[in-house]
């Protein structure tokens, strides 16, 4: 490719992994070609939507050329020498880390997630670190420490979040694909608000071992890709169990890619009516319920189910999520990494440290996770919502004894303008409706775009599936991304 | 539902939150806000429902007891505000019980 050659950018750039895999096996243009067209594209459409914190082109074109040398000594690795974007709440030997926080401002770690060694032992290179709201507290993206991230579909509203970074540079072309992280939709939301695909993985699928942790009963890293075959092929790379964390379930990577056929003849879809309720924009329930047409005219048998508990879920989250976030975020104290503010003792050293790095939805999450924990409302908020989180569970085990796979919208809307719900944290919340009961039962989920509303913003459909049923999830994705156009349309920028 | 200041500043202090005067009010508002959206689980029937911290379906998961690598000490404190000797260095402690 010739340098400043725009249309020649462009194709690179549009890429994503499986195509970018067959032109660097067919010899149609070099591995440093591809960061290269990355980071151009990114110098010019990035000040707009601010989707990378830090982008590292010296290692990324060495590390391309490199896989150029090995390339042409025989080496197959299947993501040799193609760029991956990070989000910024998974660790990066050498590469600085802030999960969106000023706190964290200056960290570089001394070693990284598993899956991202994972993926850079098959081959893959680097872009640089994905922009995300404060340690994944959010769903807009706006609650980062360092600016929000904008929509490529239109730069006045959010790319929904905490993913929002990643999800902006894949549906902007900025990176062919990217890791996020989902703890109570954070890779499915902002998939659907980006028109991309987004895939939560069961919980223990893939290691945390390196994921700055937030939720830990409910965090997962995920792909964020432009097609369910790329979606399928990262998940294979970073999926399996890890000596480095015992949550992780003791079963092999699949071999997903095989599900991809196109043919769910016969595959039962529930539709939980309690999905389609008052609130959701009539455009997206529209599109969903030609979705849920079009998948019956695949063979799919469409079944409605119930899940008599679905109003609870959020509440439940929102009790669980924080219990668990004020815990794990005790770490930062100023004393082993991260900012450090003097005070007179040692206790004042750690409320000067942390009421000065942590922005106010953190410190708002910690709170109310403090209080839950605490003596005298332990029982009534968070042993309370313990018990409820297993009659939510229950719901889906009973749906999954009679269907493969659950079908909604991802979110109740779509993209919502930058600041509409920054003051109003229960609106905020609001948007993750019908994410996080995936996450407190653990299921695999993934967000596919299945149309456009009249401002022409993406709208995205949620599949979920049983514990361990991504190859459910991924078969009638990849059968629905094929047999419509939606992912044809990109933004323009 | 509104919590008053002082129960802020008690939730604060168990956080270890240095807050302003203007946090502690717009908290006291919006955890209540919060909170009363999440009284919803209180309304449920769980008296026969054990409670489910985490949903994976293992327990006691132990790894051999063989020494293996690990982080080296320089690189452990290198991310440090403040180490000495391959130690991270705080200020007293003891002087500050009860501050």
């Amino acid at each position: 490719m010739m340098m400043g050659d725009q249309k020649a950018t462009k194709q690179l750039t549009s890429l994503g992994v499986a195509e970018a895999r067959a032109g660097l096996a067919a010899g149609q243009f070099t591995s440093v070609a591809l960061p290269t067209a990355c980071l151009e594209r990114i110098e010019r459409v990035d000040a707009t939507l601010h989707a990378f914190l830090r982008t590292t082109p010296d290692e990324a074109l060495a590390a391309a050329s490199q896989a150029d040398r090995e390339r042409a000594s025989g080496d197959a690795r299947p993501l040799l020498g193609i760029p991956i974007a990070i989000k910024d709440v998974l660790m990066t030997t050498g590469i600085e880390t802030t999960a969106g926080s000023r706190i964290l401002r200056g960290f570089v770690p001394p070693y990284s997630a598993t899956a991202v060694q994972k993926l850079q032992a098959a081959g893959a290179i680097i872009l640089g670190k994905t922009n995300t709201d404060e340690f994944a507290m959010g769903s807009s993206t706006e609650n980062s420490g360092f600016g929000p991230t904008r929509n490529p579909w239109d730069p006045e509203r959010v790319p929904g979040g905490s993913s929002g970074g990643s999800a902006a540079a894949v549906a902007a072309d900025e990176a062919p694909a990217a890791l996020g992280t989902d703890t109570g939709g954070s890779v499915r939301q902002p998939a659907s608000f980006c028109g991309i695909v987004g895939l939560k993985p069961s919980y223990g699928r893939v290691s945390r071992y390196g994921l700055i942790a937030y939720g830990s009963s409910l965090d997962q890293i995920g792909p964020i890709t432009k097609t369910v075959t790329d979606a399928a092929l990262i998940l294979e790379l970073i999926a399996g169990a890890d000596p480095h964390d015992s949550t992780t379930m003791p079963v092999n990577a699949p071999d997903l890619s095989a599900a991809l056929t196109g043919d769910i003849e016969g595959m039962r879809i529930g539709i939980p009516e309690e999905y389609f309720v008052e609130g959701i924009q009539p455009e997206v329930e529209d599109a969903v319920r030609t979705a849920i047409d079009h998948f019956a005219s695949l063979g799919a048998e469409i079944v409605p189910i119930g899940l008599p508990n679905t109003e609870l879920a959020l509440p439940v989250y929102y009790l669980v999520v924080t219990a668990e976030a004020s815990a794990n975020l005790a770490r930062y104290d100023g004393i082993r990494f991260g900012l450090s503010v003097d005070g007179d003792s040692i206790f004042d050293h750690f409320r000067q440290t942390r009421g000065a790095g942590f922005g106010p939805e953190v410190k708002r999450r910690i709170m109310l996770g403090t209080y839950a924990l605490s003596a005298g409302y332990y029982d009534a908020y968070y042993l309370k919502a313990q018990q409820v989180r297993t009659l939510i569970k229950q719901d889906f085990d009973r749906a999954f004894t009679d269907v493969d796979v659950i079908l909604s919208p991802t979110s109740p809307t779509t993209a919502f303008r930058i600041g509409e719900k920054v003051d109003d944290p229960l609106a905020m919340i609001l948007t993750d409706i019908f994410t996080t009961s995936a996450n407190l039962a653990g299921l695999c989920g993934i967000s596919v775009p299945c149309g456009f509303d009249a401002g022409g913003l993406p709208i995205g459909l949620q599949l979920l599936g049983p514990s361990l049923g991504e190859e459910k999830i991924l078969r009638s994705a990849y059968a629905y991304e094929q047999s419509t156009e939606w992912r044809l349309r990109r933004p323009v920028l | 539902m509104k919590l008053t200041r002082e129960e802020v500043r008690h939730v604060a202090e168990l956080a270890k939150l240095q807050l302003s005067d203007a946090e502690l009010d717009e908290y006291a508002g919006q955890l209540g806000q919060i909170l009363t959206y999440a009284q919803q689980v209180q309304s449920v029937d769980t008296s026969a429902v054990p409670p489910t911290p985490q949903v994976l379906p293992l327990s006691n998961v132990l790894a051999d007891d063989e020494s293996q690598e690990c982080l080296p000490n320089s690189q452990a404190v290198k991310n440090a505000p403040d180490s000495d000797d391959g130690y991270f260095r705080v200020i007293a402690v003891f002087d500050d019980v009860g501050a």
